[in-house]
């Protein structure tokens, strides 16, 4: 069975080194958060994940859960783990302090959410959904229901749903059927069928708070048309007592694919009790609100699996005993060399290692903006870092996930065929990665997102934030010695990054099919870049640090910088000339000749 | 007698009022002098107060109806009572007063009196007959008096309709037709004495139409305009805004006195209502846009200002909602997808304009001489894009027919001769009107106007790309023209110029650059460049000034006159193009800036460099290399923007020796002519050396922005910009003994713009524009 450690190292260098730290401690609402403390969360949770949830992940995955006559069963272990998780304050972790959470900065909560997704993701879905619908109510809520319910879907008392897919609708949400019909005491009964709904029932929380998009019978079509409700599990008294079952139950849970722990149910609402979340009509927005957060954790997701299978890959390629190098022995001493010789699987390697901790790099380059956007003093630096995180939202969510899938199966690929068997684990997470791509709006629309909305807006603003920093950097950089090296081949690619761009908005102004068959491409060169510019970044702090280096850290960095600069980022070139083909070929091919 | 406009050499109008006043004007403006007569006000000190209150109001009106102020000066006023008599020096008197036979009549009774033999005299009624005004009036004036319906504002507004009588003496319409043709820009429509005219009568019955459909089927006003507005080719303003324009009160008045003269069998009467809603609006003040507002107003209670509409059902004002009919979306521009919709917008559309284009071929043949001056009517007098003929051949003749028929209204016979055909066609390249004897006849222009639109028509162009193209105009002179949207200046229009300097050289004699649409040019692709700088694309952007640079000095330097004929806006880069043709032909209605500071940027395609030199070579102007560039910083620093030809003259945009055509339809014309008088003898301007001030002009420029900024004139980015251009506009860190180079001016324009494109200022100022059309005043 593979081992995992939380990167710590490069955790506090994203952190600390490669970004200042200072910026967001000194952020109202941030100061808790000095670097000591921060130090100690992330140890503890590096603990927590290691020694709690990482033992139950390949157990859980084995048995799955379990449906019978609406009760929903998580597998052994998982009930005392989510315990000692609440109690230890890892469920209000990024919560308002207000309601007994500890406020943490996404910028600490996602290396937080990493070590979860690294360690158990289907555990990790528990809390992570009760997050969702906590910010969706922290936002949008009264305050009569925040003060009812927040405070025990913080302390992890209570957990939380979003209900949103249909059985006929998933993408477009403007065609939901569930109903909600005033009852006149100022609450709704709300009713219809919602499927893959994770964490919808289980055995971890006392209670389950929904929250479900649904239609009031005025409601204008389409999205204009969708209110948001919150919809308990157990109607909740004045005193914060349970009460009565309300009428909502899980008919079944899904078979699926991975993240087996994971509780996928359909929901049946069948006139529940529901309370108006915000303004009538006005549920798209509130979901709105919180999807760059959602987006950036699933990202994570696809980070924390392939940072995972790159640590069982990487103990494996070091222990297994088998055949000689290339260039002659490396170990006479042994009967045979190990595999890490080989430079097929140094590729291999090598290709996670510098995608899992570039897409950290950049993680935490977003989850500043984030930081920013919310707390910053000065408005100007707030709007300028939330356009930021809108552009790169879209980016993040797929690129992370994409490479966090491809980083799984290279783990496998280095096992061979002990990869393939479940025993060491490797199989599972290429399983249990593969519904990032897909859930909270499957990377296809994350591409059209970032062409179709985010690229046009106010004649391309939001690229602003993205295409001048890095802009200024290579010119600062580009003939700078030994750094040099590293931003010309970023710059290179950026280069191709602006054409590209360029081209795709004119082109895509008059036709849209142009924007849409170059969207995919396009999201990964922009993800290209962008990564690029982090490990230009990585190599020039590690630059300037190699002297002083007894772990040997930076010169991994820079080996690793070079790596990225010289065997992925010229993926640019390629992706360039299939973004500039058009679209004229793929929409030729009559629909009867698929 | 007169008899061509040449012999019209003064003018007087009778009666101060909005229209008088106006008919005035622009009577000044084509340089003829003009008495302006009203009536001696009770107990006043200066009678002439009336007049002169109508000039002074005037040189005050946005837009303004003057084309400079200094034509004013062209104008005498006076009253009725003290000066009369010297309209014995007038060779066409207008008469503008209020619509009542018995003062008109008495008016003219006195004015025949005084009036030399032979004066032309018109009344600008817009309701009363011909025949009825001369009822009565001696043989020798009704010989000598006409109908010239004026529109408002009479300046901007391109239609006069004219009308004639049986005593109407041979040369009178013709005469009057010339100058207001030539001089007065106009496009004359001869009408028949019927009421209403042409345009009114048509446009009163839509308008009515429009307005009863929309009541008696629910819809919104907003729904209403979306309707009849862009599916039709008509301003966005639809019907509703258009009366909120024109004004509500004259609403029952026009509309009465039109039910009063037409014949019973007309189907005017038909949908004749007087509206409550309409007389309640009045009443509360909501006269249109010069009272509290009309149909919409702009309410500003709360200190914020809400656009609101009126509720056609109760009345009631509420915020005003964006129609959003899907049927107005999808049909576009196409007319007759719009009447062929099925929801209450395409029922809306049909019942409208199926009504109004059976009463457009009703009234045809009694009220005009052709189809083509009801089209024209319709396209000048109320902006229409397509004159009722052309829908109607865009919807289909035959499709209209049987609409009409299902929908039971009564097809026109003019329409049934026109079953199976269209009204016009194109044969062998020429354009063809079916005449009301069902046969076709030849459109014919009139001498000295050609059309790019008819050269389209018989060729193929020359040479060209998506953003422009290069046409045999004949006799040797090319002509090219931009069809971007907005003709917007991007790098295939550059490359279109090169390629048409290339292709003059070898086949042509002279190169007009010309374009038909309402717009010269708008200046530069601010989107493309803004998408360019959000990407930070800036050796893209420093490449497209450059090649704009060179391409302008090329067609400057080109070995054959190049002649500008704008018309409508010519700012920014489209303000340059022209600034480097050796000479320009402008429409009197040009309206031209070096507008680059409102957007953060100054001009770098050679505005600078040109705008000095202009100064500098101007030989009435203070000598020394300090005056000319103080004179250019004044001008461009606040995007000083001519508002007509004349005005571009007096900055220079034009040059002393340049030619206002007044009439658009000439426009090509003229410039053609022009172009062709200069190519005998003709060699390229040789370069120009710079001698300029240097740092202490720069610094005197910023002083002066300082003073403006302490004053709260100019903001804090607007120092910035002018900054830039003070350096430009110095010669940078030059001095006298020094000479530059045009190209020198060319480097420092092109630096002085790259600083500015990359400021976060300058970004903010070119978004606001492109997103709310207004500058950002960061």
């Amino acid at each position: 069975m593979a081992e995992y450690k939380a990167p710590l190292r490069d955790m506090r260098f994203v952190l600390t080194e490669l970004f200042d730290y200072n910026d967001i401690n000194q952020m109202p609402g941030c100061e808790d958060f000095t670097p000591d403390v921060v130090d100690a969360v992330l140890e503890e949770a590096a603990k927590v994940c290691e020694e709690l949830l990482y033992p139950i992940n390949r157990s859980g995955d084995e048995e799955g859960c379990t449906w019978n006559d609406g009760v929903v069963t998580t597998p052994k272990g998982f009930k005392e783990a989510y315990q000692t998780f609440a109690e230890g304050g890892w469920t209000g972790i990024a919560c308002d302090p207000k309601y007994g959470g500890q406020g943490a900065p996404k910028s600490i909560n996602a290396l937080v959410e990493e070590m979860i997704c690294s360690t158990n993701l289907s555990f990790g879905m528990y809390p992570g959904l009760s997050f969702g619908a906590y910010a969706a109510l922290h936002s949008h809520a009264s305050d009569e229901l925040k003060d009812k319910y927040l405070p025990k879907m913080v302390d992890g008392t209570w957990s939380g749903t979003m209900c949103l897919t249909e059985p006929h609708c998933g993408t477009d949400l403007g065609i939901i059927k569930t109903k909600a019909e005033p009852l006149g005491d100022g609450s709704y009964a709300i009713s219809g069928t919602k499927i893959f709904i994770s964490a919808g029932e289980h055995d971890l929380t006392e209670n389950i708070i929904h929250l479900v998009l649904a239609k009031l019978p005025d409601a204008p079509s389409g999205t204009k048309g969708i209110s948001l409700f919150l919809v308990p599990k157990f109607m909740v008294g004045d005193d914060g007592s349970l009460g009565r079952r309300n009428a909502v139950k899980c008919g079944s849970i899904e078979h699926k694919m991975g993240i087996k722990a994971s509780a996928t149910c359909v929901m049946n609402f069948d006139g529940a009790i529901g309370y108006l979340v915000g303004e009538p009509h006005q549920g798209m927005p509130a979901m709105f609100t919180m999807m760059n957060q959602e987006r950036l954790s699933v990202g994570i997701q696809g980070l924390g699996l392939g940072e995972a299978a790159y640590q069982g890959a990487r103990a494996y390629a070091k222990d297994r005993l088998q055949g000689r190098a290339l260039t002659g022995a490396k170990s006479p001493n042994q009967p045979a060399d190990s595999i890490i010789v080989h430079p097929d699987v140094r590729r291999m390697l090598l290709t996670a290692k510098a995608t899992n901790e570039g897409c950290r790099a950049m993680g935490m380059w977003v989850a500043r903006a984030l930081d920013t956007a919310k707390h910053h003093k000065d408005p100007v630096k707030r709007e300028e870092a939330d356009e930021f995180v809108q552009l790169m939202t879209p980016i993040v969510k797929a690129l992370f996930t994409d490479w966090g899938f491809d980083n799984t199966n290279l783990g496998v690929q280095v096992f061979g065929g002990h990869g393939y068997i479940r025993e060491w684990g490797m199989e599972q997470y290429v399983r249990d990665a593969r519904i990032a791509q897909i859930y909270e709006g499957t990377n296809g629309i994350q591409a059209l997102d970032l062409v179709g909305r985010k690229m046009p807006t106010k004649a391309g603003r939001y690229l602003r934030r993205f295409f001048h920093p890095v802009q200024e950097y290579i010119e600062a950089n580009v003939s700078n010695g030994e750094l040099g090296e590293y931003v010309q081949p970023l710059a290179k690619a950026f280069m191709r990054l602006q054409q590209a761009t360029g081209e795709l908005a004119q082109r895509g102004m008059k036709n849209p099919d142009e924007a849409g068959a170059a969207a995919s491409e396009f999201l990964r060169l922009f993800g290209l870049v962008a990564v690029g510019f982090m490990w230009a970044r990585m190599a020039e702090i590690a630059l300037a640090k190699q002297d002083d280096d007894k772990d040997g850290f930076y010169k991994g960095k820079l080996i690793t910088a070079k790596f990225y600069m010289e065997r992925i980022l010229p993926q640019s070139g390629a992706l360039f000339s299939q973004i500039m083909s058009g679209s004229s070929t793929m929409m030729a091919l009559d629909e009867e000749l698929f | 007698m007169p008899k061509l406009a040449k012999d019209i050499k003064q003018v007087a109008v009778i009666g101060a009022g909005v229209m008088g006043a106006g008919i005035a004007a622009h009577i000044a403006n084509s340089g003829t002098p003009v008495l302006l007569l009203d009536i001696v006000p009770e107990g006043a000190k200066n009678r002439n107060a009336v007049a002169e209150g109508a000039v002074a109001k005037m040189l005050k009106t946005d837009p303004a109806p003057f084309m400079s102020k200094r034509v004013a000066k062209l104008i005498t006023c006076g009253n009725i009572e003290d000066d009369l008599d010297k309209i014995a020096k007038c060779d066409w008197i207008i008469e503008a007063v209020i619509e009542r036979l018995d003062i008109k009549q008495d008016l003219y009774r006195k004015i025949d009196a005084v009036r030399a033999k032979g004066s032309v005299v018109s009344s600008n009624t817009s309701t009363i007959p011909l025949a009825t005004l001369i009822d009565g009036m001696d043989e020798s004036f009704a010989q000598d008096f006409i109908i010239t319906h004026f529109f408002n504002p009479p300046r901007y507004m391109r239609l006069l309709e004219l009308v004639g009588s049986g005593k109407t003496r041979d040369g009178v319409i013709d005469t009057i037709a010339d100058f207001a043709d030539r001089k007065l820009g106009k496009t004359c429509v001869t009408c028949h004495d019927a009421p209403g005219f042409i345009a009114n009568r048509l446009g009163v019955y839509w308008v009515q139409a429009a307005m009863t459909e929309a009541m008696d089927r629910n819809l919104t006003v907003e729904e209403a305009d979306s309707v009849i507005g862009r599916p039709f080719g008509i301003p966005k303003t639809g019907v509703f805004g258009l009366m909120d324009l024109v004004g509500l009160d004259l609403m029952p008045h026009v509309q009465s006195s039109m039910a009063g003269l037409l014949d019973k069998s007309d189907p005017f009467h038909a949908i004749y209502r007087e509206s409550e809603l309409v007389s309640k609006l009045i009443a509360d003040g909501y006269t249109g846009r010069k009272g509290k507002g009309g149909f919409y107003r702009l309410n500003r209670d709360g200190g914020q200002k809400v656009k609101e509409s009126v509720d056609l059902q109760t009345g009631e004002f509420s915020k005003s909602e964006k129609a959003r009919l899907s049927s107005v979306r999808d049909a576009g521009k196409d007319p007759r997808k719009m009447m062929e919709a099925s929801d209450k917008g395409g029922q809306y559309g049909r019942a409208v304009m199926g009504k109004t284009l059976a009463y457009a071929a009703y009234i045809a043949e009694s009220a005009a001489n052709s189809i083509v001056d009801v089209d024209d009517a319709m396209k000048l007098g109320y902006a229409w894009k397509t004159g009722p003929f052309e829908l109607i051949d865009a919807i289909g003749v035959d499709a209209l027919i049987s609409m009409l028929t299902e929908d039971g209204i009564e097809v026109p016979a003019l329409l049934k001769k026109a079953a199976g055909k269209s009204f016009y066609k194109v044969e062998d390249g020429d354009l063809y009107y079916l005449g009301f004897d069902g046969t076709y006849a030849k459109v014919i222009r009139p001498d000295g106007v050609i059309l790019l639109e008819d050269i389209k028509r018989k060729s193929e162009r020359v040479a060209g790309n998506r953003a422009a193209s290069l046409w045999d105009i004949g006799d040797g002179v090319a002509c090219l023209e931009f069809h971007t949207k907005m003709n917007a200046l991007d790098s295939d229009v550059l490359g279109a110029i090169k390629t048409s300097i290339r292709t003059v050289k070898k086949q042509f004699k002279a190169l007009v650059i010309y374009n038909e649409g309402s717009n010269f040019s708008a200046g530069a692709n601010l989107g493309l460049a803004l998408f360019a700088a959000n990407i930070a694309a800036w050796p893209e952007i420093e490449n497209l000034v450059e090649t704009g640079q060179e391409t302008y000095k090329a067609l400057k330097y080109s070995p054959f006159p190049v002649v500008g004929a704008p018309s409508g806006l010519a700012l920014g880069g489209g303000c340059e193009v022209l600034l480097h043709c050796d000479a320009v032909q402008a429409h009197g209605e040009t309206y031209i800036g070096l507008v680059e500071p409102g957007v953060g940027l100054i001009p770098a395609w050679g505005g600078c460099k040109e705008m000095i030199r202009r100064w500098a070579e101007n030989p009435k102007f203070v000598k020394g290399p300090m005056a000319p560039s103080a004179k250019a910083f004044e001008i461009i620093s606040v995007a000083t923007v001519a508002k007509s030809a004349m005005e571009a003259k007096e900055n220079l945009f034009f040059r002393e020796s340049d030619g206002i055509t007044m009439n658009r339809n000439r426009l090509l014309a003229d410039a053609k002519e022009r172009a062709l008088s200069m190519v005998d003898g003709y060699e390229a301007p040789e370069e120009f050396t710079y001698r300029l001030p240097g740092e202490a002009a720069r610094v005197a420029f910023e002083m002066a922005v300082d003073g403006f900024h302490r004053l709260g004139k100019a903001t804090d980015y607007d120092r910035v910009v002018a900054g830039e251009l003070a350096k430009v506009l110095a010669g940078g860190d030059t001095d006298v003994t020094e000479e530059l180079s045009e190209d020198d001016i060319l480097e420092l324009e092109r630096e002085g713009f790259m600083r500015l494109v990359r400021n976060e200022g300058t970004m903010a100022r070119v978004e606001h524009m492109l997103l709310t059309g207004k500058p950002l005043r960061n």
